[in-house]
């Protein structure tokens, strides 16, 4: 019997060599590609898109108007129309779905259930998701630019076709991972439905359905397809979004580029960098608005 | 857990020949000494349902005022149903049903035209798991009482003051109340939790399994408060710690599964009901006996 027993041989803590080992790596190395291939193409539209844009972007080009006819080199009116236009109908397409969109989801989360319609709207809305836009367009001019003409408002509505099934499923999915106990903890102290919905459940998925919004904003700000028929291509401003031919960025993106006069292409870069820019701040803004209510959230 | 010869245990102790599922939810009239303040709950015969599944069979059973009442039995046996059948938090599970007559100070909880919102409002409950709402500590209080139309800011600070001091939580959080709830930790979550549920002055406070997530100084410190404000108001516990039972309550229900050998369904039974001591020292139910002395559970 020794007094010491002999120094014990330390168990050896480290990752196996091996399969498991080369599996890990592997899989690393594809995901850091995976996300490479990603970031090439994004980089690459807007690292070209503000080379060739940022050149003719001035306040003129901005607040100019009307938008010159395509023979003119650049430097002469502007881009006013249509950003106006792009900013009046998005928007008039954002007041008239975003609610409702939010509504349905909180229909179909929180009051509808398992119950047919809820089954049936949900159903529908995932089936509009896969609707081309230019069917979205077709069908706004066939129920209402026939009778009424063309105006913003038509644009606003083949917009808004193409937004509320976005900002129904991307809210439903948000109402759906706030918990349980929230909602109990709420009637526990005796609210009503509406109450709980109202002040917790909505409150506890603001951030996420914000976020879902501004994804649909930012597509329909985007799309000209839905507004070859709807809303016209004019080159002078319209402010009256509810009467009248509009234009609208993507438009005068389409317009222009595909002339053959470097003037014209150049305003289409220009328009292009525009919307994007547009995009990024509308973004931005809706972030700094959300962080503010929902900052007790963490 | 559930051992399987209960029921050959239970049908040996019993004087009627009754089936078993029957005869053994009665706790004997003699099992509840005299009542101390009146009765607030008193469940006759109850049964729930999760859709055709019964959860809990045949129980009838009275709550005092004033008093501590813990609700023991090992997992499954449905205390917490029962518990939630007693401010409806069960109408929000799809499919829950209640058999049988829940009277609140004398009012049937289930009778057509109840609101379970006005029920609820008289009927506070505190949840297994703290859960905060994702509101600053002043709002998670302020809570109730604004959904009860208090908009008065003098009378909302008085009340998320007394409401803390009660919850035992004022002097950790009185400097940063515009802070996150989510921000505290599991007790002092809970406490505030607790603290939200006594700002709407509840009558009775339901408690599931308060204690569960807490380490035994925040267990220590929700216990003292049950004793402090149970002057006030009447408590219902569930607990699976029996030495959690045996400090704060004054009455324990006992409640154990029974299993059904031929359709092997299993369901929520109350075997025995009395004055905390008398269950846990004198026990008349050997399966009551059986748990509190550790054998089983």
């Amino acid at each position: 019997m020794t007094a010491v027993a002999a120094p014990q041989q330390a168990p050896d803590l480290r990752e196996p060599k091996g399969w498991r080992r080369s599996k890990n790596r592997i899989m690393t190395v594809l995901m850091v590609i995976a996300f490479v291939l990603t970031i090439i193409p994004l980089g690459f539209v807007l690292f070209t898109v503000i080379a060739k844009g940022a050149s003719i972007i001035s306040w003129q080009f901005l607040t100019g108007s009307p938008i010159p006819p395509n023979v003119l080199p650049a430097g002469i009116g502007g881009m006013w129309p249509a950003v106006l236009g792009t900013l009046l109908i998005t928007g008039l397409a954002t007041l008239m779905t975003v609610p409702l969109g939010i509504l349905g989801a909180i229909y179909l989360n929180e009051y509808g259930g398992r119950n047919w319609l809820a089954a049936l709207i949900g159903f529908m809305s995932d089936v509009m998701t896969g609707v081309p836009s230019i069917v979205m367009g077709l069908f706004i001019f066939s129920i209402w630019v026939l009778h009424f003409g063309y105006s913003g408002l038509a644009g606003a509505f083949a917009l808004g076709c193409l937004m509320l099934p976005v900002v129904i499923r991307s809210s439903y999915e948000m109402l759906r991972l706030v918990p349980d106990p929230l909602r109990e903890a709420s009637y526990a102290l005796g609210a009503t439905k509406s109450r709980v919905t109202l002040t917790v459940v909505l409150p506890a998925a603001l951030g996420g359905i914000v976020s879902g919004a501004l994804l649909a904003i930012a597509r329909a700000a985007g799309e000209t397809a839905p507004l070859l028929f709807t809303i016209l291509t004019v080159t002078q401003a319209n402010p009256n979004v509810f009467s009248g031919p509009n234009t609208s960025l993507p438009s005068q993106i389409f317009s222009n580029a595909t002339q053959p006069y470097t003037g014209a292409q150049d305003r289409g870069w220009g328009a292009a960098l525009t919307l994007i820019a547009i995009c990024f701040i509308l973004m931005i803004a809706a972030r700094i608005v959300t962080a503010r209510f929902t900052r007790y959230s963490r | 857990m559930e051992q399987p010869e209960q029921n050959v245990v239970a049908q040996t102790e019993t004087k009627m020949p009754k089936p078993a599922a029957l005869q053994d939810t009665r706790p004997s009239e003699g099992a509840v000494a005299g009542p101390t303040g009146a009765e607030v709950f008193k469940s006759k015969n109850v049964s729930i349902y999760y859709s055709s599944f019964r959860a809990v069979t045949d129980v009838s059973l009275s709550i005092y005022e004033n008093e501590i009442t813990a609700f023991i039995g090992p997992s499954g046996c449905g205390k917490t149903t029962v518990l939630r059948t007693l401010n409806r938090m069960n109408d929000l599970v799809p499919g829950a049903r209640v058999q049988g007559e829940v009277h609140y100070r004398g009012a049937s909880l289930y009778a057509p035209g109840v609101s379970p919102i006005s029920v609820r409002r008289r009927i506070g409950m505190v949840f297994q798991k703290p859960n905060p709402f994702p509101k600053s500590i002043y709002d998670n209080v302020a809570y109730g009482p604004r959904i009860n139309g208090i908009r008065n800011k003098a009378k909302l600070d008085e009340i998320v003051e007394n409401s803390l001091h009660q919850a035992a939580l004022w002097d950790e959080v009185k400097d940063r109340l515009n802070k996150s709830g989510l921000g505290l930790s599991g007790g002092q979550a809970q406490r505030l939790c607790i603290a939200r549920t006594l700002a709407v002055e509840p009558d009775v406070v339901l408690m599931d399994e308060p204690c569960s997530a807490l380490d035994p100084i925040a267990t220590g410190r929700i216990e003292d408060l049950m004793r402090e404000i149970k002057s006030q108001y009447t408590i219902v516990i569930v607990t699976h710690n029996m030495q959690q039972a045996t400090r704060v309550s004054d009455r324990t229900a006992f409640y154990s599964v029974l299993r059904d050998e031929k359709s092997d369904t299993r369901t929520g039974v109350l075997v025995e009901y009395g004055r905390t001591a008398q269950i846990f020292e004198d026990p008349q139910d050997s399966r009551t006996q059986a748990y509190v002395t550790g054998r089983v559970g």
